[in-house]
């Protein structure tokens, strides 16, 4: 195991219990970077200690007792308060599982903006920089340390719980986890703007985070469902390019470049869902993914689960998806009549969408102007040659 | 325990008529009840309109008097309750209840500093 995997592994973790014993996030995220740096500098000649995850721990809390101690003796009332108390709860040395859970519900505080639970989620959680954040969220970095430090403010001084919710509390704050989660996810899946069309330090970051969540919260299959999600959109990322980075619609992928390790997982997840009998949207959206997962696509199966997802949550979005399966089903041109139905002017999938469907029927002077109307909504690259090919295609044809 | 001031804005006009603010009365009666029972009452009141604002500003030495009130706008600040609480949730879930007794209003929720 290189240092890296550790700090990945082990980062957040590490903040989690550092913050529940000195009751102060930049305490503890100080310390445990400090220890990360003195692991840099020990562990390529002395090897790699027993427990890494320990020392790491163990290395941190010392380097913060001897900081606040220093700060102490210039007579700091407040670092004088969390080193007694740091000094009457000594850290274990194993795994604290339910320490990360309540540094994420921390972070998903409803106090907290959804933007900042996210960057903050990933900084904290997944020892992500700001730098990296700012790169991922495309904002300029002084705006996200700017976030990140009002943030962790508001935290100290409105008194932010450090934990997580009571039971009654804790069906609306888990849905905010779950979003952020996704969100993460999705900004790895498909950067919302750049050259590459997936950022899989991203996607990895969710699926570590969540698969976290459900080791600490395995009861909730909403947790499970969205690990199944993420598991089964993962599996794919291999064959959703092709070598000079371009986009390969689902249909046209080459299966056997799918991850068969995801998606047996992220199938048995979703078997045990429906056992369960507890839909929720996430599980919904896993099962789909799940009859992709098998060839051929049963389009039936994905359509009758649209239903029950547009049941659960009616948003338009969903519907342009179920559109889709009904275009495979019942033919193009009922998909087409569900989908001008729909009024998503901004949303670049619905000109997308709407652009193939229409293709489909044979009006493709619409297509073309659907593609046109798509292509300057992405900003991300790959997609944006995706649709220039599809309408080069309708306008050769049209 | 940290001391939060839970503040009220209103749209500017005419006060309810007293259908309206009888309920409104006996539910922020029941509520600082409740806070008092508690031990998180520390200081409640509704304030006049915003007509009756005056505004001091200290300038060389003088001190500077307008009719207010400072911020224009078309809400402000109607009343403010002050609690302690052990955290945000806890001086939340008294807001909420605020908030229920002056509904449609919003509840500010703010920590006080040090």
């Amino acid at each position: 195991m290189r240092i890296e995997d550790v700090f990945a592994a082990e980062y957040g973790r590490a903040v989690s219990v550092l913050v529940r014993v000195f009751g102060d996030i930049d305490v503890a995220e100080e310390a445990v970077q400090d220890a990360f740096t003195e692991a840099v500098r020990r562990w390529p000649a002395a090897g790699l200690p027993p427990s890494p995850a320990g020392w790491i721990i163990t290395t941190a809390r010392n380097r913060a007792v001897d900081r606040l101690r220093r700060e102490a003796a210039r007579a700091d009332k407040y670092a004088q308060a969390a080193l007694t108390h740091a000094e009457a709860e000594p850290v274990e040395e194993g795994a604290v599982p339910d320490e990360r859970l309540r540094l994420i519900f921390t972070c998903c505080h409803p106090a907290l903006a959804r933007a900042t639970q996210v960057a903050l989620t990933l900084r904290l959680l997944g020892g992500l920089s700001t730098t990296e954040i700012a790169a991922a969220f495309l904002v300029p970095e002084p705006t996200m340390a700017q976030r990140i430090v009002r943030a962790k403010n508001k935290i100290r001084d409105a008194g932010i719980p450090y934990r997580v919710p009571q039971d009654a509390d804790l069906p609306a704050r888990l849905s905010g986890v779950l979003s952020v989660l996704y969100l993460i996810f999705n900004e790895g899946y498909e950067a919302s703007t750049g050259e590459h069309l997936v950022r899989d330090d991203l996607c990895g970051e969710a699926i570590r985070l969540t698969r976290a969540l459900a080791g600490l919260m395995p009861d909730e299959p909403e947790v499970w469902g969205l690990l199944a999600l993420l598991l089964l959109s993962h599996s794919r990322r291999a064959a959703r390019t092709t070598p000079d980075g371009s986009l390969v619609l689902l249909a046209d992928q080459d299966r056997s470049r799918w991850d068969p390790a995801l998606i047996a997982e992220g199938q048995e997840i979703v078997r045990r869902c429906l056992r369960r009998n507890q839909p929720g949207p996430y599980q919904i959206q896993a099962a789909i993914q799940a009859v992709h997962s098998d060839a051929p696509t049963d389009w039936a199966q994905v359509k009758a689960l649209y239903d029950q997802l547009l049941a659960v949550t009616p948003t338009p979005v969903v519907a342009l998806n179920r559109a889709v399966a009904v275009a495979e089903v019942d033919g193009p041109a009922a998909g087409l009549a569900l989908v001008e139905a729909l009024d998503l002017p901004t949303f670049g999938l619905f000109h997308a969408i709407r652009a193939d469907l229409l293709a489909r029927v044979g009006r493709t002077g619409e297509a073309a102007e659907a593609y046109s109307a798509a292509i300057e909504l992405t900003g991300n690259g790959p997609e944006r040659e995706f649709l220039r090919r599809k309408l080069g295609v309708c306008v050769r044809r049209g | 325990m940290k001391h939060y001031l839970l503040s009220i804005y209103q749209p500017d006009g005419p006060t309810p008529p007293p259908d309206v603010l009888d309920g409104i009365v006996k539910q922020l009666d029941a509520l600082n009840a409740d806070l008092k029972a508690a031990g998180a009452w520390v200081f409640a009141g509704g304030l006049h309109p915003p007509s009756t604002a005056t505004v001091l500003r200290a300038r060389d030495g003088d001190t500077v008097v307008t009719d207010g009130p400072y911020a224009e706008g078309k809400e402000h600040l109607g009343g403010f309750t002050i609690i302690t609480a052990p955290d945000l949730d806890a001086a939340l879930a008294w807001g909420g209840r605020l908030a229920d007794a002056v509904a449609p209003l919003p509840v500010e929720v703010r920590p006080f500093s040090g």
